[in-house]
C-alpha cells in the first residue's frame, strides 16, 4: 500500500495501539497517546490540501473529509483531558495500572475504527470498521469492572451486536440491488462505483435494504427506541470514553447511514428515505426531552442529551433540502465539540465530588468557578442559546421547517424547549446555590473544553466563508 | 442438473430453519447447545454446497470456519462454561414455548413475504436463500428476546448471525464473505470469553440476566 495521509490516519494509530500495549507506565502511555492523536490530526488536516484519488477500498471526499477532520481533532483534545483525568482516576484508586495500558492501546484502535469507517468505500469495510469500534468500547465501558458497568456493557454489547447484525442484512441486500447492475464482485460493493448508477437498481430491494440499515446503525446512533444502550455506556465507562462515545461514534454510525441515504437519494422509484427519519429523530427528540427531567445523574443526563441532539440532526437529514442538509452538518460538528466539552468537564466535576449524583453537588460557581462556569457555557451551548453555535444550527432547522412543515416544526421546538428546560433546572442545582458535597481544588487541565468552547462560540459569531461554502457544497451532494 | 442443485440448496437452506425451530423449545441449556452445534454443522453444509455451485473455492473456508469454530469449539466451551458455573440443567422462557412457536412462524412468514415480493427479479437461488436467512435471522432475534438466560441469549445471537452468513454466501460472488465470518467470529470469541471473563455468575451470583437487572439505569 503507497503512503499517503489517507492510510496514516490508520497507520498511525494502529501502529500507535501496538506500542501502546507493550509500554508499561500509565505516564509515558499517555504522553504517547496525545502524541498519536495530534500526529493523526496533522495528517487528517493535510487531506483538506492534498487528496488521493479514490480506490477500492479507501476514498476521502468533500463529505467525509470534515468528519475526519472533526474526529481526530475530538479524538486529540480529548487524548489530552484523558492524560489528566487517568492520572486522578489511578491515584483514587479506581483503575490499576495494568489496565491502563490496555486502555490507552484500546482508544487508538477506537481512532483507527473510527477513521477507517469514515475513509471506507466499500460497504463491507465500513462495516467491519463499525463492528471494531463497538467491540473497543464495550471493553472500554466494562473497564471499571463493577456491577453496573458490568451491565452496562453487556447491554450494550448485546444491543449494538444486534444492531451491526441488522446493518449487515441491509449491506447484503444493497449488494444485492447493484448485483444485477455490475455483475459479481468488488465492484457492487464500492461505494463511489454503486452512486453512478443507482438509479438503476431494484427500488423494492433498495427500500428494504434501506429499513435494514436505519434500523442497524440507527441502533449505534441511538436514535429512540433502540436508545437503550446508549445512557448505561456514558455513565458507567470512563469520562474521556463518554466524550467520544457521544462526540465521535454516534456521528460515525450516522454517516454511514449518510452514505446510503444518498444512494437511495440518486434512485428516483426508491421511497424518500425522509419520513422514516424525520419520523425517529422526532420521537427521538421528545421521549429524550422528557427523560431529561428526572435524571438523578449527571453523566446519564446528557447522555439523553446527546439522543435529543441525535434525533435533531437526523430530523433535519430526513427533512432534506440545502438549508436542513446545511444545518444537519452544522449541528452535528457543533455538538460533537459542545458535548465532548462539557463532558471534559463533567469528568473533573465527578472527580472533585467523588460521585456522579446530581443531588451531591452544589455551588460549583463558588468552590471551583472555572470548571463551573465552563459547564455553565457548555450547558448554555448546548441547550441552543444564542450566540452560540448550536443556536444557528437549531435556528437553521427550525425555520427551514417552518417553511415546509409547520406542523412538524411545532413538535421539534416543543421538544428543543422542553430540553432547555430540564437543562437548565439542574444546571441551577449544579451550579449555583449553597455548596455541597466534598469541597477540593481540581488540578485539571482546561485547555481542552475551553478550546471547544472557544470553537463553538467562533461558529456562532463568525463562520469563514470558505467553511460555508464548504458546508453548502457537502449539503447539495446529500440531496 | 440445474434441479438438482437448487433441491439441495433449498433443502439445507430449510433444514437451517428447522433447527432454527428446534432451538425454540429447548428448555435446558445443555440439549440448547447441542442444537447450536447442529445449526451450525448445516450451515457449514449449506455454505460448502454454494462454493462448489458458484465454483468459489473461498467460500470454503466460511464454511471451515463455520464447522471447526462454531460446530465445535464453541458448543465444547460453553459446554465447559455451564457445567463449571452449574446451570447446565436450568432455562426458562418468559413466554410459554406454544406462543414462542406461533411467533416463530409469524415471523417465517413475514421474512417470506417481504423477501420473495422485493426480490422477483433476482436469481431464484439468491432468493429463496435470502428469505431463509431473513427467517432465521428473525427467530435469532425472538430468542434473544424471549430468553432471560445470558447464555441462551448468546447463543440466539450466535445463530442470527448463521442467518446472515448464510445470506452473504447466497448473494452471488459476494466479495468480503470470508473476511466477515472472520469478523464475526472474533465477535463471537468475544462474547464468549466475555462470559467468562467478566464472570457474571461470581458478580452476580447467577446468569440469570433478570437478576442482573438490579441496577435499573439510575442511582438511588
Amino acid at each position: 500500500m503507497i503512503f499517503n495521509a489517507v492510510t496514516a490516519v490508520l497507520i498511525i494509530p494502529i501502529t500507535a495501539a501496538a506500542l501502546l500495549a507493550m509500554l508499561p507506565g500509565y505516564r509515558i502511555g499517555a504522553r504517547l497517546n496525545v502524541l498519536a492523536t495530534l500526529l493523526t490530526l496533522l495528517a487528517a488536516l493535510s487531506l483538506f490540501y492534498d487528496r488521493p484519488q479514490p480506490g477500492p477500498y479507501l476514498l476521502v471526499d468533500d463529505l467525509n473529509v470534515v468528519f475526519i477532520v472533526l474526529t481526530t481533532f475530538v479524538g486529540f483534545t480529548t487524548s489530552v483531558f484523558s492524560a489528566s483525568y487517568i492520572g486522578h482516576e489511578l491515584e483514587s484508586g479506581r483503575l490499576k495500572p495494568s489496565f491502563l495500558r490496555f486502555y490507552h492501546a484500546m482508544y487508538q484502535v477506537l481512532m483507527f475504527a473510527m477513521n477507517l469507517a469514515l475513509v471506507a468505500n466499500n460497504i463491507g469495510v465500513m462495516w467491519v470498521a463499525i463492528e471494531i469500534a463497538t467491540l473497543t468500547t464495550v471493553l472500554m465501558v466494562g473497564i471499571y469492572r463493577t456491577h453496573e458497568a458490568l451491565e452496562a456493557a453487556w447491554k450494550y454489547f448485546i444491543l449494538g451486536s444486534v444492531g451491526i447484525a441488522l446493518a449487515l442484512f441491509g449491506t447484503i441486500l444493497v449488494y444485492m440491488a447493484a448485483l444485477p447492475v455490475f455483475g459479481e464482485g468488488l465492484d457492487a460493493m464500492v461505494w463511489t462505483v454503486l452512486i453512478t448508477r443507482a438509479a438503476a437498481f431494484d427500488p423494492a430491494l433498495l427500500n428494504v435494504a434501506f429499513v435494514f440499515l436505519l434500523l442497524g446503525y440507527g441502533t449505534k446512533v441511538g436514535l429512540a427506541p433502540l436508545h437503550a444502550w446508549l445512557p448505561d455506556a456514558h455513565a458507567e465507562g470512563p469520562t474521556p470514553i463518554s466524550a467520544v462515545l457521544s462526540g465521535l461514534l454516534l456521528n460515525v454510525a450516522l454517516y454511514a447511514l449518510l452514505r446510503f441515504k444518498m444512494l437511495l437519494a440518486v434512485n428516483p422509484v426508491a421511497i424518500a428515505p425522509g419520513s422514516l427519519m424525520v419520523t425517529m429523530g422526532l420521537i427521538s427528540v421528545v421521549f429524550a426531552s422528557f427523560m431529561l427531567f428526572r435524571r438523578r445523574d449527571i453523566k446519564r443526563m446528557f447522555a439523553y442529551s446527546s439522543i435529543e441532539h441525535m434525533g435533531i440532526i437526523v430530523f433535519a437529514f430526513g427533512m432534506g433540502g440545502p438549508l436542513a442538509n446545511f444545518a444537519g452538518l452544522l449541528h452535528m460538528t457543533m455538538h460533537s465539540l459542545t458535548k465532548s466539552a462539557i463532558f471534559f468537564a463533567v469528568g473533573h466535576i465527578a472527580q472533585v465530588k467523588g460521585t456522579q449524583r446530581i443531588a451531591d453537588m452544589g455551588g460549583l460557581t463558588e468552590t471551583n468557578p472555572v470548571l463551573g462556569w465552563g459547564l455553565v457555557l457548555g450547558v448554555v451551548a448546548i441547550a441552543g442559546l444564542p450566540p452560540l453555535g448550536i443556536f444557528m444550527s437549531e435556528f437553521l432547522v427550525v425555520t427551514s421547517t417552518f417553511a415546509r412543515e409547520p406542523l412538524l416544526a411545532i413538535i421539534l421546538v416543543f421538544g428543543i424547549l422542553l430540553a432547555l428546560a430540564a437543562l437548565f433546572l439542574r444546571l441551577n442545582t449544579i451550579c449555583f446555590g449553597e455548596p455541597r458535597g466534598p469541597v477540593a481544588k481540581s488540578d485539571a487541565s482546561y485547555v481542552p473544553m475551553f478550546a471547544h468552547l472557544a470553537l463553538v462560540f467562533m461558529a456562532g459569531i463568525y463562520m469563514p466563508p470558505a467553511l460555508v461554502a464548504w458546508f453548502q457544497n457537502v449539503a447539495k451532494l446529500l440531496g | 442438473m440445474q434441479g438438482l442443485v437448487f433441491d439441495i440448496a433449498h433443502m439445507l437452506a430449510g433444514s437451517l430453519v428447522l433447527v432454527s425451530f428446534m432451538q425454540l423449545y429447548q428448555d435446558r441449556l445443555s440439549a440448547l447447545l447441542n442444537m447450536f452445534a447442529l445449526h451450525a454443522l448445516v450451515l457449514a453444509l449449506s455454505v460448502a454446497w454454494q462454493a462448489y455451485v458458484q465454483a468459489a473455492p473461498h467460500l470454503y473456508i466460511t464454511a471451515l470456519i463455520a464447522l471447526v469454530f462454531k460446530a465445535i469449539v464453541i458448543p465444547v466451551v460453553l459446554h465447559r462454561i455451564i457445567v463449571r458455573l452449574g446451570i447446565h440443567r436450568e432455562i426458562e422462557n418468559v413466554v410459554g414455548v406454544g406462543l414462542t412457536m406461533l411467533a416463530g412462524i409469524g415471523l417465517v412468514a413475514l421474512a417470506m413475504v417481504v423477501m420473495l415480493r422485493v426480490t422477483p427479479g433476482a436469481d431464484p437461488l439468491a432468493r429463496e436463500d435470502l428469505a431463509f436467512a431473513l427467517s432465521v435471522v428473525l427467530i435469532g432475534l425472538l430468542m434473544m428476546v424471549t430468553r432471560r438466560n445470558a447464555v441462551s441469549q448468546v447463543i440466539g445471537f450466535m445463530s442470527l448471525e448463521n442467518g446472515l452468513v448464510l445470506a452473504a454466501t447466497g448473494a452471488k460472488g459476494m466479495p468480503l464473505v470470508v473476511e466477515i465470518s472472520v469478523a464475526f467470529s472474533i465477535l463471537i470469541a468475544f462474547i464468549v470469553i466475555g462470559i467468562f471473563l467478566f464472570r457474571i455468575r461470581e458478580r452476580f451470583d447467577t446468569v440469570d440476566i433478570s437478576a442482573l437487572d438490579r441496577f435499573r439505569g439510575e442511582r438511588r
